[in-house]
């Protein structure tokens, strides 16, 4: 019995869907049919999310709970996967006999997605990847993803240098400590940060070692550098929890931070943003976690079936002393 | 000669002579290595910085020898429990401008914690006769899980200045505060182990178990003491390590430090084995895996290759201490004096 109705959900489903992908690939003449059904329906959206292991992780979820909501038109059935990838494999099966008609994942891994996600293209379902990208051999298993654009946050923060300190005659010393290696964010902002500066010739990267994204590992490393070079000028740390670690240890070399050293970080978490504020760190540049109303917006997009572009960047900011107010540090949610 | 040999028989010749090898490397290096300078009213210099920084890893290896001395056995859910005390510490603390419980509660309360967990560990072990390793991995997989249970999933600020001496400096006090916690936990365990009887019941637990208890020691009492004290241990460590970064961190706090400790008391000279042990050859042993890492952020190592190096000098200093090396070159030694000796009568 339930086995039947599946099927006859997943057909109608099936039927439904069609009509979104023909238009999504060329615009068709069905796109007026199955545009009129659903606008007046609420869509049904599955999300897998990684599962709670950062303040960052958890403003996400947030986000993406507080957009799809019943007031926007959605109906959301959501999936921790407490970090497994078995978890989320599951619970994309799962939304897939519901039959909802999107599918969101917030993938811990980049790869081991081929098979469910031909599953969901089987049944015409189309899938929003958020965060995290998924590598598949088959581009049209993905509709689109959301997420932040490593790189462009480390060109950013050398146009951010550049300015501020391009003009100075003498070198400029940079300390760089980088994230977790291999890591999407740690080669995104190292790469961009040094294609960024690469016309500055008194710019150098005196010293570049991992502080594994942890406070400690920063400190630690941080310690390190300050004894082998005599003047730092610049660090640049790829997130909040290092800057603040290499804070503590720019403390007892006697340096004052945001001050001696100009202190560039990373993610602009809430309690990084009052450090901006006090002057101790120079220059935030976010990593923005807030991709709910980007999915609302693109699931609508979708399920009228308008063709929507395959690579989506959230909207990310600068901080500096200037901008942050507090009002901006209140409104932080993480 | 004779001297020569009196020395190298002499237990922690070996340990002795890895960390004096890792230090003579970067005295040719780099001498500013060994500069001590005082700046702001405390200790600044790299040496400081391998004291300071091995302190945690001194106070496991301590509480890891004597599980491994006693049980043959390694306890390697330290790292978890590290987490765990220090996460219920932090959050007793709360993240207000005040602590909301004294501080000295809060850490005895965290450190009653850990050994609740040492002494799950040693029930399992001692009692139930269960693998160290296999019993250890309970808390080893769920002591993060419950500390991120009780974080919330995040990570706990305490913003209290007063929380950053222990893993800092006390005022007036230029010797970092985890230095004086690591020589205090040395010299007390030393002292109970040597002015008791205890070294000895370990020891000869360890050998042999069942001889031991027709001898009248309660075996299973002892490895049971052993465990739990590996469990203070670690909560002291996780104080050290929350109050570091004045917060708590569930994921990373003590990550992976229960294969360094390991490698502490393996580097110390002492027998995975179990048996005989030396509390001070682990001591020495965790300031050389520190030393290590330090040299190699000194030399500039970049983060992708540090483990590579890491490797390539602790399979250098194993395979120095290994019976079967030495055994090689007394060999060679002994071919070379034969040889001599013809020559003389020939």
């Amino acid at each position: 019995m339930r086995r039947s109705i599946k099927k006859v959900a997943a057909g109608l489903l099936a039927t439904m869907m069609i009509g979104t992908m023909l238009t999504g690939c060329g615009g068709g003449n069905k796109k007026d049919s199955a545009s009129s059904k659903k606008e007046t329906s609420e869509i049904n959206i599955g999300f897998s999310q990684v599962g709670a292991e950062s303040d960052w992780r958890v403003a996400n979820t947030k986000s993406m709970k507080s957009a799809l909501t019943a007031k926007n038109g959605f109906k959301l059935s959501f999936a921790d996967a407490q970090q497994k990838q078995e978890n989320q494999t599951k619970a994309v099966r799962e939304f897939i006999t519901q039959g909802v008609d999107v599918i969101a994942i917030a993938p811990v891994t980049e790869t081991g997605w081929e098979t469910v996600l031909k599953e969901a293209k089987k049944a015409d379902i189309p899938v929003i990847t958020v965060d995290r990208q998924i590598k598949t051999s088959d581009d049209s298993l993905i509709t689109a993803w959301v997420g932040s654009d490593f790189k462009k946050e480390g060109v950013k923060a050398a146009e951010w240098l550049i300015k501020e300190k391009g003009k100075e005659k003498g070198d400029v010393n940079i300390a760089v400590l980088q994230g977790t290696i291999g890591s999407s964010a740690e080669i995104g902002r190292t790469k961009g940060f040094k294609e960024g500066i690469k016309d500055q010739k008194n710019f150098k990267i005196i010293a570049s070692q991992t502080g594994e994204f942890t406070q400690a590992k920063g400190q630690e490393v941080m310690e390190s550098f300050l004894k082998q070079n005599k003047d730092i000028d610049v660090v640049v740390a790829q997130n909040d929890n290092m800057a603040f670690g290499a804070i503590d240890a720019l403390k007892a070399a006697g340096k004052t931070p945001g001050k001696d050293v100009t202190i560039i970080s990373f993610d602009a978490i809430k309690a990084a943003l009052k450090k901006v504020q006090s002057g101790e760190i120079n220059a935030e540049f976010e990593c923005n976690p807030l991709h709910g109303p980007r999915v609302a917006e693109l699931a609508k997009k979708i399920m009228k079936g308008e063709k929507v572009d395959k690579i989506q960047y959230v909207d990310e900011q600068v901080f500096t002393k200037d901008n942050t107010t507090k009002e901006v540090i209140n409104k932080r949610a993480y | 000669m004779d001297k020569l040999k009196k020395m190298t028989s002499y237990r922690l010749f070996w340990p002795i002579v890895c960390l004096a090898l890792v230090l003579l490397f970067n005295l040719i290096k780099s001498p500013s290595f060994f500069e001590i300078s005082i700046k702001n009213g405390v200790l600044y210099g790299y040496l400081v910085d391998i004291f300071n920084r091995s302190s945690e890893l001194i106070i496991l290896a301590v509480g890891m020898t004597l599980c491994v001395a006693s049980s043959a056995g390694t306890d390697i859910s330290v790292g978890a429990i590290m987490a765990l005390s220090g996460a219920v510490s932090v959050y007793l603390l709360g993240s207000g401008e005040t602590y909301a419980i004294p501080w000295i509660a809060a850490i005895l309360i965290g450190l009653v914690v850990s050994v609740l967990c040492g002494m799950w560990n040693g029930f399992l072990v001692a009692n139930m006769k269960i693998q160290p390793m296999v019993a250890t991995l309970i808390l080893f997989t769920a002591g993060r899980g419950m500390a991120q249970l009780i974080t919330g999933g995040n990570n706990l600020y305490v913003k209290v200045d007063s929380f950053k001496y222990l893993g800092g400096f006390l005022p007036h006090i230029p010797v970092p505060t985890p230095i004086l916690v690591a020589i205090i936990v040395v010299i007390l365990a030393t002292l109970f182990l040597n002015k008791t009887a205890t070294k000895l019941y370990i020891e000869s637990v360890g050998i042999n178990p069942r001889a031991s208890r027709l001898f009248g020691l309660n075996s299973t009492k002892i490895i049971f003491i052993t465990y739990a004290a590996c469990g203070l241990c670690a909560g002291i460590a996780g104080m050290i390590a929350t109050s570091r970064i004045t917060s708590i961190d569930a994921n990373n706090v003590g990550n992976l430090m229960e294969l360094d400790a390991i490698l502490a008391v393996a580097l110390g000279g002492n027998s995975l084995a179990g048996g005989k042990f030396s509390v001070a050859g682990s001591v020495i042993g965790a300031i050389t895996i520190q030393a290590l890492s330090t040299t190699l952020y000194a030399m500039k190592v970049t983060g992708d290759q540090l483990p590579l190096y890491k490797a390539i000098v602790v399979i250098i200093i194993v395979t120095l201490q290994s019976p079967e090396f030495k055994k090689y070159l007394n060999r060679i030694k002994a071919k070379r004096a034969a040889k001599t000796a013809g020559e003389k009568v020939a």
